[in-house]
């Protein structure tokens, strides 16, 4: 049993609190028998269904379907909340010192991630109690820049790395983009998954490249990994990438590039995080999340904090465990925070021009 | 009216579908009738089709976001209909809206706005008959001197549409310099106008106020007459199908006092125009508008039957100057 899994509110991995096991370790023992033990005790009593193409399918297909009407209902549901005041105060200080500040265009340029990097560090130079940004997140090449650029700040230079957005390279490409970009000093690599190869069914083969990256990455640099969910198709696919990523070592779940139509949504993101809570209720591990592209106002970003706290927790809620991949969402959160400091709307003269 | 008998369903017997009466005085300024006309057999009952008016942000027809209403009623107190209560998120709704319109407002040629002017003007000349009806309710005028006061409207539209490409002219030009240069001055919108319409003259007036703030590039955001809205928000109806671009006007009803605070303090509006707030009101938010430096149109007694003058497409524009350099222009030393 790994240690500390204790202290969250989960019950001890193997038994609920009626005493019956759980719905994960059930999952384990089933398969346990169809794999080849190895002779190291496994970490936790996931580490088995991994051994094998045919274990992994096994338990990623026997994972509970989603109740797609439930699950968007639910979404929606929590998006009717109404955060005021200080409440609000509070929820858009989070939401900016969450913000992975992200430019991810041909036309990057060493002035504009220098630029991007002032903002990261000093969002609102007219109000100086403004946080930081978590992150700046720029393709591996311009990694050096970035991390000039916000030097002696707490901010961290994430790097989209493994041939970014399509993913369509051989794994050693993929491991010389990842290596490179941690060479250059990026704290957080970005990975994208190999869709083709997840939608044809072969897990292992993603399995063994996120956990080559995750090597690749070192011991400092953390991982998130990109599942696409627009190009995922179902939800249920969404939750199998979820456990997949997280039997495989990732440090983050994210759910897209930003470069295709649908991006995140409440409701996968929703998915998303309820896949972490249980992965941390049978394993003990916390990973965090990160839903990317298409969220663009601070009410967005709200309703994305309260998904956040009524699913995964308050453990959550912290620039460790949470972000938003997002570059325009900033001036917005920006001008919602100066109208609640003066009282008077603010207008885009008011923040930069990205 | 023959044919409302398809749609209404015949109560009497199938032999005569009858008159309705009159629709003029029913249907959209949504008098109230007490009744049907009892069923006597042969006649058709019809139910009486109530409007209900709506807010006009960004080319679309909103209810408020407070989902508020007010009782709108006539010059004798008697109910016209329930007009929407606008609030600040209204404001700044319309605001996002005239900001976004107003780059490729400002950008069309003068001369596609005249085009476009002219367009709204044709509109309301096919419309006279119900607008003459609202604005005699509104303001308590005879239908005569009402359908004087909406020709005089679309006059107005069709006045300032002819401004649209000769403003420039009139306030702009090249000047005559000392030095070598060609130096040219141009008439540039200042941006998003709060414009607060008269309360007394709820359409010749309205018509007055908006039209100079769009004709010369600028996108508007319009507080209506408080108590006499009606035509304000049927103007909406127009301008939707006018060829305007959406969000170039936007029209809001409600309490003047509260919706002009929000866009008076608005970092985003770049002018507002107090023709509707009383002297205590204009004060209090010319001092708000001074916080980014907005330009006020100070509210003064205005004849808007009279010629309007350049005055009101002026007090929205800025001035752009250049200096181009033309070098020495011959061994006279002559210059432009």
């Amino acid at each position: 049993m790994p240690s500390g899994a204790g202290q969250y509110r989960t019950v001890p991995v193997g038994a609920r609190e009626d005493g019956r096991p759980t719905l994960y370790s059930r999952y384990a023992r089933r398969y346990a028998r169809l794999v080849t033990m190895s002779t190291t005790a496994p970490a936790h009593p996931l580490q088995d269904v991994t051994a094998s193409d045919g274990t992994l399918r096994r338990f990623l297909h026997g994972l509970p379907g989603v109740d797609a009407v439930g699950l968007e209902a639910r979404a929606a549901s929590l998006g009717t909340r109404s955060i005021k005041t200080t409440a609000k105060a509070y929820a858009l200080d989070l939401a900016i010192s969450m913000v992975d500040l992200t430019t991810l265009e041909g036309a990057d340029t060493p002035g504009k991630v220098r630029a991007l990097g002032a903002k990261a560090v000093r969002p609102d130079p007219t109000d100086r109690t403004t946080p930081s940004t978590a992150a700046v997140c720029v393709y591996p090449d311009l990694v050096a820049v970035a991390k000039e650029a916000v030097a002696g700040s707490g901010v961290k230079v994430a790097s989209v790395a493994t041939a970014f957005p399509a993913g369509r390279a051989a794994l050693s490409v993929k491991l010389a983009d990842v290596r490179e970009a941690v060479a250059a000093g990026a704290d957080e690599v970005d990975m994208v998954i190999d869709r083709g190869a997840f939608l044809a069914g072969r897990y292992l083969k993603v399995y063994d490249e996120i956990v080559a990256v995750k090597e690749a990455c070192g011991p400092h640099a953390r991982l998130k990994v990109i599942f696409e969910t627009g190009e995922l198709s179902t939800y249920d696919n969404i939750r199998r990438a979820s456990w997949l990523a997280m039997l495989a070592g990732a440090d983050f779940i994210k759910t897209s590039t930003g470069k295709v139509a649908v991006n995140a949504t409440p409701a996968n993101t929703l998915l998303m995080l309820e896949a972490v809570r249980d992965f941390r209720a049978a394993t003990g591990v916390q990973v965090g999340v990160k839903p990317a592209g298409g969220i663009r106002t601070a009410k967005d970003a709200i309703k994305f904090l309260v998904l956040v706290n009524e699913t995964a927790g308050a453990d959550w809620l912290d620039p460790h465990w949470f972000r938003f991949g997002a570059s325009s969402l900033l001036n917005d959160l920006l001008m919602q925070r100066q109208k609640l400091a003066t009282g008077r709307y603010s207008g885009p003269d008011y923040v930069t021009v990205d | 009216m023959s044919d409302t008998s398809e749609k209404t369903g015949n109560t009497g017997n199938a032999g005569k579908t009858g008159s309705t009466g009159n629709p003029g005085k029913t249907g959209s300024t949504g008098k109230i009738e007490k009744t049907g006309r009892t069923g006597k057999a042969g006649k058709t009952e019809r139910l009486s089709v109530f409007k209900t008016y709506k807010l006009y942000v960004g080319g679309k027809f909103p209810r408020s976001e407070s989902g508020r209403v007010y009782e709108v009623t006539d010059s004798q107190g008697k109910w016209l209909a329930n007009a929407p209560l606008a609030s600040r998120k209204d404001a700044r709704d319309a605001v996002v809206a005239a900001r976004k319109a107003f780059g490729a407002w400002s950008g069309a040629t003068a001369y596609n706005r005249g085009q476009i002017l002219y367009r709204i003007a044709e509109m309301l000349e096919g419309r006279r008959e119900q607008f003459a009806r609202e604005v005699a309710d509104a303001e308590g005028l005879s239908g005569s001197e009402a359908a004087a006061v909406v020709d005089a409207t679309i006059d107005r539209w069709v006045w300032y549409a002819g401004w649209t490409d000769k403003i420039a002219q009139v306030v702009g030009g090249g000047n005559p310099v000392a030095g070598p240069f060609f130096n040219l001055s141009t008439p540039e919108p200042t941006g998003v106008v709060a414009v607060l319409a008269p309360q007394e003259s709820s359409f010749l007036g309205l018509v007055s106020v908006v039209a100079p703030v769009i004709a010369t590039g600028n996108t508007a955001v319009v507080v209506a007459s408080e108590r006499r809205p009606l035509p304000a928000l049927s103007l909406g109806e127009v301008l939707a199908t006018s060829d305007l671009p959406g969000g170039v006007v936007n029209v809001l009803s409600g309490r003047t006092a509260e919706i002009a605070a929000p866009l008076a303090a608005h970092q985003d509006v770049n002018a507002i125009d107090l023709a509707g707030a009383d002297e205590e009101l204009a004060k209090e938010l010319e001092i708000a508008a001074a916080d980014n430096l907005k330009r006020v149109l100070r509210p003064r007694p205005v004849d808007y039957s009279a010629v309007p003058g350049i005055e009101r497409m002026t007090a929205f524009l800025e001035t752009k100057t250049v200096w181009h350099p033309t070098g020495s222009l011959g061994a006279s030393g002559s210059s432009y």
